[in-house]
């Protein structure tokens, strides 16, 4: 391979360094309104009256919007296919608000203070209701969140708004109960995980704006460009045809960005107004008002035989919403299919649980998307599991763990809110990736611990994890290859970039595929009116899902330049070898530059166009060991993350540094919501305590002492050139690997998200007999 | 209120309204390589250098910068570039939201203490968030960068 599996530049890191205009608010039309929203102050609440006119009356406020302004229809912001697995639980405004962030009026003006001074003019009457925040609480609540008769799911997901249910399911495999009997030592603990927030640099934002043909064009920080043209016109009975959606660079979407946020309050007030405008959330609204990741507690029992073989798993969860069910059910189905299946050799395994609404900001798509939450669940267990067994967490998963050749029953029963799809593992490398893990993290030397110095031990503790590559049977994607003359082309993908360079791995792809250098290649992606279909970048799906209709694409317009260069050479197409610059036969040679020439000015002119598109059968999962090391400080519980190593079955990576980028990104992130991110409420008001970024604290240089990421030897033969994603699967090993490694060295575990000091302060305490334990 | 400013070596005024931030200012006037990632002075993203020294733009009164000389990257396109060269060959660029700040950042270290430590270049840039890279492939490319001669 000439471009592929090569650590290429890539096409846009130089001159987004040099600051050229590139991010949505950079492409503003000039003098466009300021939009601004009004937000809720309470929990939950009914308007009783909203008072718009002193505001509407100030000079150069354009429009002021609230519910009154819109017809009732229900829909999701989720960004997901149609229909969506997500219930239709948001209306643009509404009566009632139901979380602090909550949308109450919308507000256009010239200039950022005039829309400030109508925000202040608008006087609203609330009617406070009793909030639900406890998720323990939520489920026949006298309080119901979503009593509205508009609420509805879209096909069966368990949805009881009456009960504040936003989904539920269940299954099993085997008799889970009458397994455990049988075994010789049973865990069973409950984990709880945070909602941890995105915290990509650049805020959502969005422009909008009517062109010269009177078309509304958006400009937005989107994951999702084509959902967002389908929700826009759906949410306001606008027609489709009539919207482009355009998708510049994003500053970073982690499934931040794969819900529609800024886009429909801009195209509102453009539609509302004639006029172009400009919103962009502050960091505020960020934290507050778009999503977070779902918090579950999580109650995880394993059985096992005393010669360490794991026998039954049996898992419940509950899972927390929010006020809108943003991808309620699927996030937390993936905390079963995409976890639990990493044991596939139990007798029984059993899957159920609840998700429900809130009074909080609601949660939504996540780097990880539930496997974070449930891997933290059963890798912590399993170590709790080995402890009881006196059994080598090493030796233990390599003895239960899945492997190359074989499935578990969970793919074909559990899909993304549906049916899975069986399917067999073609590539697994996690034996080597424990392997060369413990090598890398110095296992044998330090497991469990070792004494660094007076107060200070280290110690070393890992996890195993999968992910997916896409949604198999939903998830379409589509590419076109469109040749230019002098022999370069344009490759157009709805494949969507927000930072994680698809645009040039798909690039690669293509410019392998032609037998030609990246530079011949112009990638455009993701403006609706012009690029191809593509679901868009979530569920770890644009390497293999996109990347495989790029290569059928430019495969296809391989044959078809040879089939032309055949005919000008007088001679049939098995008779001509191309090396993606030249064609060569017995008839002759011909110049893939002169071809091109001819077929645009000379004989036979046509433009030569390809567009191919790719579904999955499958969804073949990455794979990876993570091995946290870690010191902690007998006297304080501080604790220091001294090396992460990271072992990654990727398949084939197509580039090699920027899918390091990618893992170590994941890796850090998780770092994060394992040692300190954590969204804190007023137990009272319901109220965000540290939405900034001042008190809720992300990691910085300082905390990231050492990262060591390898790859397996991999190729997944169904992939592009053999790859598989290795956008999430970074993110879900750091909070059990970094939670088995800290009680390893002091014997405390922690089985709630952030693991700071103070938990693991106290643990020790009580460890001492200094403290007793409370509930 | 008129405030005279030296942006990347040439003269400008602007008419400002007297809470003005300089970012807001100069984003505004069309360098739209400054952007914004907080509301708290947090991020370091709007990060411009004011006679040679990072200060974040987002909470700078415009009219503290008269008669000063403002920095963006626009300003320092050689070492942005050779800077992004190293981010390349690393993969230390992802979503680049970062990149412009981090860039005035270094190349103000590199003025000051271009034999920086590793621990140097982490505090230097502790206040320069990036939720993309996890850092390490930056801190090599960034030492990579230091130690060019020009
Ligand atoms: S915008 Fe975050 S520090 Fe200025
Ligand atoms: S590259 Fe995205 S924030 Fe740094």
């Amino acid at each position: 391979m000439n471009v592929v599996n090569k650590p290429l530049a890539s096409l846009d890191g130089k001159a987004l360094m040099m600051g050229r205009p590139a991010y949505t608010d950079d492409f503003a039309a000039p003098q466009s309104l300021v939009v601004k929203v009004l937000r809720s102050p309470h929990p939950f609440a009914r308007i009783v009256s909203i008072e718009t006119d002193e505001a509407r009356a100030i000079k150069g406020v354009a429009c002021v919007l609230t519910h009154k302004d819109f017809k009732r229809i229900s829909f999701t912001r989720a960004g997901q296919g149609y229909p969506e697995p997500s219930p239709h639980d948001k209306f643009v405004l509404d009566e009632y608000v139901r979380y602090v962030g909550d949308e109450v009026a919308i507000v256009a003006g010239v200039d950022s203070s005039t829309a400030e001074a109508a925000l202040a003019a608008i006087k609203v009457k609330y009617e406070l209701l009793t909030h639900v925040l406890d998720m323990e609480t939520a489920v026949g609540n006298p309080s119901v969140i979503h009593p509205e008769p508009e609420a509805r799911e879209m096909f069966p997901i368990g949805f009881e708004p009456k009960k504040n249910i936003a989904a539920a399911y269940k299954m099993n495999v085997g008799d889970v109960d009458a397994v455990l009997k049988k075994c010789d030592v049973v865990v069973k603990q409950t984990y709880r995980t945070t909602a941890q927030a995105h915290v990509a640099m650049e805020p959502h934002a969005a422009n909008a704006r009517f062109d010269h043909q009177n078309r509304l064009v958006i400009y937005a920080t989107t994951q999702t460009p084509v959902h967002v043209r389908r929700i826009i016109s759906q949410a306001l009975a606008y027609p489709i045809a009539n919207i482009r959606v355009i998708k510049p660079r994003v500053g970073g979407g982690f499934g931040g960005k794969q819900a529609i946020a800024a886009e429909l309050i801009v195209a509102a007030v453009a539609i509302r107004t004639g006029l172009p405008c400009r919103y962009a959330f502050t960091r505020k609204e960020v934290f507050e008002s778009s999503y977070s990741r779902h918090p579950m507690n999580i109650e995880m029992t394993l059985g096992a035989m005393k010669d360490g073989t794991l026998k039954a798993i049996d898992c419940k969860v509950l899972s927390d919403t929010g006020a809108y069910g943003e991808h309620a059910l699927t996030v937390f189905m993936v905390t079963g299919s995409k976890v639990l299946p990493l044991y596939n050799k139990v007798e029984a395994v059993r899957f159920a649980g609840t998700v429900v609404y809130t009074n909080h900001t609601p949660a939504g798509a996540y780097r990880g998307y539930g496997a974070i939450q449930g891997n933290f669940a059963l890798e912590s267990a399993v170590d709790e599991l080995c402890a009881a067994l006196k059994c080598d967490p090493l030796a233990f998963r390599r003895k239960n763990m899945i492997r190359e050749g074989e499935t578990s029953p969970i793919f074909a029963i559990m899909g993304e809110g549906t049916e899975g799809t069986a399917m067999t593992m073609e590539t697994c490398k996690l034996p080597f990736c424990v392997d060369r893990g413990a090598d890398l993290s110095d296992w044998a030397h330090n497991h469990p611990r070792r004494i660094v110095a007076k107060n200070r031990v280290r110690a070393v503790g890992m996890a195993i994890a999968m992910q997916g590559s896409g949604i198999p049977l939903i998830d379409m994607a589509s590419a076109t290859v469109k040749l230019n003359d002098d022999g370069f082309y344009n490759l157009l993908v709805g494949a969507t970039d927000i930072g994680q360079k698809s645009d040039t791995i798909l690039a690669q792809i293509a410019a392998e595929a032609l037998g030609t250098t990246l530079e011949k290649i112009v990638v455009t992606s993701s403006d609706t009116d012009v690029t191809p279909f593509d679901t868009g970048a979530y569920a770890s799906s644009t390497t293999y899902v996109s990347g495989n209709a790029v290569l059928k694409a430019a495969t296809k317009m391989k044959e078809t330049l040879v089939a032309e260069a055949a005919q000008v050479l007088g001679t049939t197409r098995d008779q001509v070898a191309f090396d993606g610059s030249t064609f060569v036969a017995e008839t002759g040679r011909l110049t893939l530059k002169d071809l091109s020439n001819r077929l645009f000015y000379n004989h036979d002119q046509k433009q030569l166009s390809v567009t191919e598109s790719f579904c999955g059968h499958k969804s073949p999962p990455p794979f990876m060991a993570g091995f946290a090391t870690v010191e902690v400080d007998l006297e304080t519980g501080e604790v220091d993350l001294v090396d992460y190593v990271s072992v990654v079955d990727c398949g084939t990576t197509i580039n090699p540094k920027l899918a390091q980028g990618q893992v170590e990104g994941g890796i850090v992130q998780g770092i994060g919501m394992t040692l300190f991110e954590e969204p804190v409420y007023g137990k009272a008001d319901g109220k965000t305590v540290n939405s900034d970024l001042l008190s809720y604290k992300i990691p910085t240089r300082l905390e990231i002492r050492k990262l060591t990421t390898e790859f397996a030897i991999s190729y997944e033969e169904s992939g592009p050139y053999g790859a598989k994603s290795v956008a999430e699967i970074g993110i879900d090993t750091p909070p059990a690997a970094i939670a088995n490694a800290i009680y390893n060295a002091v014997g405390v575990r922690v089985r709630t998200l952030p693991i700071t000091p103070e938990k693991i302060w106290r643990g020790m305490q009580i460890r001492a007999g200094k403290m007793e334990e409370s509930k | 209120m008129i405030v005279n400013v030296d942006v990347n070596g040439r003269l400008r005024s602007f008419d400002v309204p007297p809470g003005a931030f300089l970012l807001d200012v100069l984003r505004e006037a069309g360098y739209l390589s400054i952007r914004r990632g907080c509301d708290t002075t947090s991020c370091g993203i709007c990060t411009v250098l004011l006679d040679g020294k990072p200060v974040p733009s987002c909470s700078y009164l415009a009219i503290r910068a008269e008669g000063r000389k403002v920095t963006t990257v626009e300003g320092i396109p050689e070492e942005a570039a050779k800077l992004a060269r190293h981010f390349g060959e690393e993969g230390a660029d992802q979503c680049g939201y970062c990149n412009p700040s981090l860039a005035l950042a270094v190349y103000a270290l590199k003025q000051t203490r271009p034999k920086a430590t590793d621990e140097e270049i982490r505090l230097w840039l502790v206040g320069n968030l990036c939720r993309c890279s996890g850092y390490q492939s930056q801190l090599v490319a960034i030492k990579r960068y230091l130690e060019e001669r020009p």
